[in-house]
């Protein structure tokens, strides 16, 4: 062992030591000083009750399929409509200026307006001009909401996916005689999708969590079926074991998009 | 001499301020002294508030909230009104009303986390069906085929579940306003109100819906008593439910209701 | 006829003239060197031949055709006219092989199996057999650079533009790309480089373009270009560059 290498090893174990020491005393203060607060004990009988979380738990995770499955059938049309805003925003034949004008307009709207108000618009107010069943469920057009809204941030990740894409790519691809069309779709394209992968990622986990904004027009979802318990058992832990379900999906979700943008930078490097 | 008359005014004044407050079984227990800080809903919806504006005392339980003042030895002037939501009213911690007033149904569950008051009005079940399905007849089996919405908060939620138990899941929401919304959108055929409420949106709020029905009240395993929602261990409580008490023996009560609330007897029993 | 001429081209950035009136004949076969400071005008005009910018005035033939018209679909010229760039550009999410291949499908419309033999022997030719199914970070900078020529080569054209092809590679590597060029010229190939390799240009070229701003200010054989040079400017720089 050199001389230096006995500094670092030393300097490590230091550090360990600290960063143990510390977290103990932050967990233990946590632990012994939040149940001193005077209102504790109401506190955790309103929001941590394990009895109330074990006769709610399997409703909830059962309700939780409904989130899933909207989420199912949202993220793809995100993904095929977010892209088709976002190559219409980049038009440049003059036939297609309305499209361009049109991709402009969408994403200035639907990232303008809270999603909660896109869905009760959509939701109610389409269904209201007259469909007939089942083409007027709130499943489809608070999904169509949750499209619209998340198409608009998705388009605008992939322009950026586009705009990080080197000219000189397009300009290779153009010099061995391809049209502009094949330079998008053949050179340009994968490599925007695959430079704004993680971006992406992110998105989807928005998406997972807003899905619950549908409960606002019908659907009982994880967030409404915590909300009836709640109110049956005036109990807010039901919504603790709806969060403690989210998480269980989220956070490998969340690790795993931090784990593909370190890797990106990385290779950026 | 103007001395002792001023010593005397000021006796007499004093007690009878004292008299008027201090006698009252009220007195101290208050969020603050000397004033009745009551809670409704945001917005307060007909006919148990008129046009969300409890301070007017009109609808049934405004009415009932400034008799309940009254009797408890609160002028009118000293009824403070305050919003809030079903989330406020069970949050721990300190509340921000000595009472809340917004159709609370007291259920045990409930009342193991805050305190309720002695009933001041039992509501019956009513089914709201949309304009297309006014035909439906007023059976269980007849209502199981409907496609159902409730609010989330209420207890028709469970209810629905137990008694009529429907074909396909129902649909909730998260207040009044949005079960509305739905049956208009045609994306509901029928949902479960107190009866008041039901007959209400049906009159006003939603052209061509009907209440076709109401639930007997023995056959409610639970019928909805609807109480004041107090902090749990609230000393007031006792106050409140003598109040109560001596309104539905003088049979104040029972005129409030019969002046505010529409006579449900025309509205047929479910079988 | 030559096989390129290029009449008073002039392109414009803004307010900046990159090239200010150029004249150019390239016979077949002919390799042409350019040489000059950077920001002299060479990769523009580069650039400009294969129709990658819109050029202002003045005007470019190709087998004496003018390929320079403005609204004339650029395509079609760009598959008979390759060009290699500094900084490779191949595309890095396919392999190798996929890179050669994806403009002889899209533009030649063939499939993969019928260009298969065709690819296969031009990297065999320019000893990259065994790195086809490589992506290019796999790959040294030579080799990516030899990669792009035969990406070039695979649409079969008739002239190869060569834009500081060496220029980003490691010294020790500059020499396996420049055997492919003396190669390419043994074929035949009609050929104009911008380089600042003077000792390859010098003894592979056939004409010498000293560009300065904009301007070919003297040509001619390399011998007479780097021997006897007539402008001072010319001399300045080859005093520079020789050192």
């Amino acid at each position: 062992m050199t001389r230096r290498e006995r500094y670092e090893a030393h300097q490590r174990r230091r550090s360990l030591v600290i960063a143990t020491i510390s977290t103990v005393t932050v967990v233990a203060a946590i632990y012994f000083l939040v149940p001193l607060a005077p209102g504790w004990s109401k506190v955790q009988q309103s929001f941590f009750n394990g009895e109330t979380l074990v006769k709610t738990f399997p409703k909830l995770l059962e309700a939780f399929r409904i989130n899933v499955m909207i989420f199912l059938w949202s993220a793809p049309a995100i993904a095929v409509l977010g892209l088709l805003i976002a190559l219409a925003r980049d038009a440049k034949s003059p036939a297609l200026f309305p499209l361009r004008i049109f991709g402009a307009a969408f994403t200035d709207i639907f990232r303008g307006v809270p999603v909660i108000l896109t869905v009760y618009l959509i939701g109610f107010g389409i269904p209201g001009l007259g469909l007939p069943r089942p083409w007027n469920s709130p499943y489809i057009w608070g999904s169509l909401a949750l499209i619209l809204t998340y198409s608009a941030y998705v388009a605008e990740i992939f322009r950026s996916g586009i705009d990080s894409v080197h000219h000189s790519q397009r300009a290779a691809a153009l010099s061995l005689g391809l049209s502009e069309r094949q330079v998008m779709r053949d050179v340009v394209l994968p490599q925007a999708i695959r430079n704004v992968v993680p971006s992406q990622m992110n998105m989807l986990i928005a998406l997972q969590k807003d899905v619950s904004l549908l409960s606002f027009i019908g659907p009982v979802e994880i967030f409404r079926q915590a909300g009836v318990f709640k109110s049956l058992l005036a109990n807010f832990t039901p919504y603790v074991g709806a969060a403690i379900i989210f998480l269980i999906v989220t956070i490998p979700a969340t690790r795993y998009a931090d784990h593909l943008m370190a890797r990106q930078m990385r290779e950026r490097r | 001499m103007s001395k002792t008359l001023t010593i005397a005014a000021s006796t007499v004044l004093f007690l009878s301020t004292a008299a008027y407050a201090q006698d009252q079984c009220a007195a101290g227990k208050t969020l603050t002294d000397g004033k009745f800080t009551i809670a409704t809903g945001n917005p307060a919806y007909y006919p148990w508030v008129l046009d969300d504006a409890p301070e007017s005392g009109e609808g049934f339980e405004a009415a009932v909230a400034y008799a309940v003042a009254e009797e408890m030895g609160f002028a009118a002037d000293d009824v403070v009104w305050v919003r809030s939501s079903f989330d406020e009213a069970i949050q721990p911690g300190a509340k921000e009303f000595d009472v809340n007033m917004q159709q609370y149904s007291i259920t045990p569950e409930r009342d193991q986390v805050i305190d309720f008051s002695t009933p001041y009005y039992t509501a019956p079940m009513a089914v709201l069906v949309s304009p297309n399905s006014t035909e439906t007849a007023p059976t269980l089996e007849a209502l199981k085929g409907l496609q159902w919405g409730a609010v989330g908060s209420t207890t028709a939620v469970p209810k629905l579940a137990s008694i009529i138990q429907p074909d396909s899941d129902p649909l909730l929401y998260g207040d009044n306003a949005d079960v509305n919304a739905a049956m208009s959108a045609n994306q509901i055929d029928a949902a479960l109100f107190d009866l008041p409420t039901a007959l209400f949106l049906s009159a006003v709020m939603i052209e061509g819906s009907k209440v076709i029905g109401q639930f007997p009240a023995d056959e409610n395993d639970n019928p909805d008593h609807f109480g004041m929602l107090m902090e749990e261990g609230n000393p007031l409580k006792a106050c409140v439910d003598e109040a109560l008490a001596a309104l539905m023996a003088n049979g104040k009560l029972a005129d409030i209701e019969a002046k505010w609330l529409q006579d449900t007897t025309g509205v047929p029993l479910i079988k | 006829m030559p096989k390129l001429e290029l009449q008073g081209v002039v392109k414009r950035f803004g307010d900046r003239t990159v090239c200010d009136g150029i004249n150019l004949t390239v016979d077949e076969g002919q390799m042409v060197c350019l040489i000059g400071a950077s920001g002299s005008g060479k990769s523009t005009l580069l650039r400009c031949i294969n129709l990658l910018e819109p050029i202002e005035d003045g005007a470019i033939f190709l087998d004496g055709e003018d390929i320079s018209i403005p609204g004339l679909n650029p395509q079609s010229v760009r598959a008979r006219i390759g060009i290699v760039f500094q900084s490779f550009n191949l595309f890095p999410h396919m392999t190798a092989l996929e890179n050669v291949m994806l403009a002889p499908r899209r533009v030649r419309g063939l499939t993969r199996a019928e260009l298969q033999p065709e690819v296969e022997a031009l990297f065999a030719r320019f000893g990259l057999a065994d790195r086809m199914h490589n992506y290019p970070d796999q790959l040294s900078g030579g080799q990516q650079q030899r990669v792009a020529i035969v990406r070039a080569l695979a649409m079969q054209p008739e002239v190869m533009l060569f834009d500081e092809i060496t220029s980003a590679l490691d010294p020790q590597l500059v020499g396996e790309v420049l055997d492919v060029l003396l190669m390419l010229k043994k074929q035949g190939m009609t050929m104009v480089m911008a380089t600042h390799e003077m000792g390859f240009a010098r003894e592979a070229a056939d004409k010498i373009c000293f560009l300065d701003s904009g301007r070919i200010i003297e040509e001619g054989p390399p011998e007479a270009v780097f021997d006897h040079p007539s402008h001072q400017t010319t001399q300045a720089f080859l005093a520079r560059a020789l050192k």
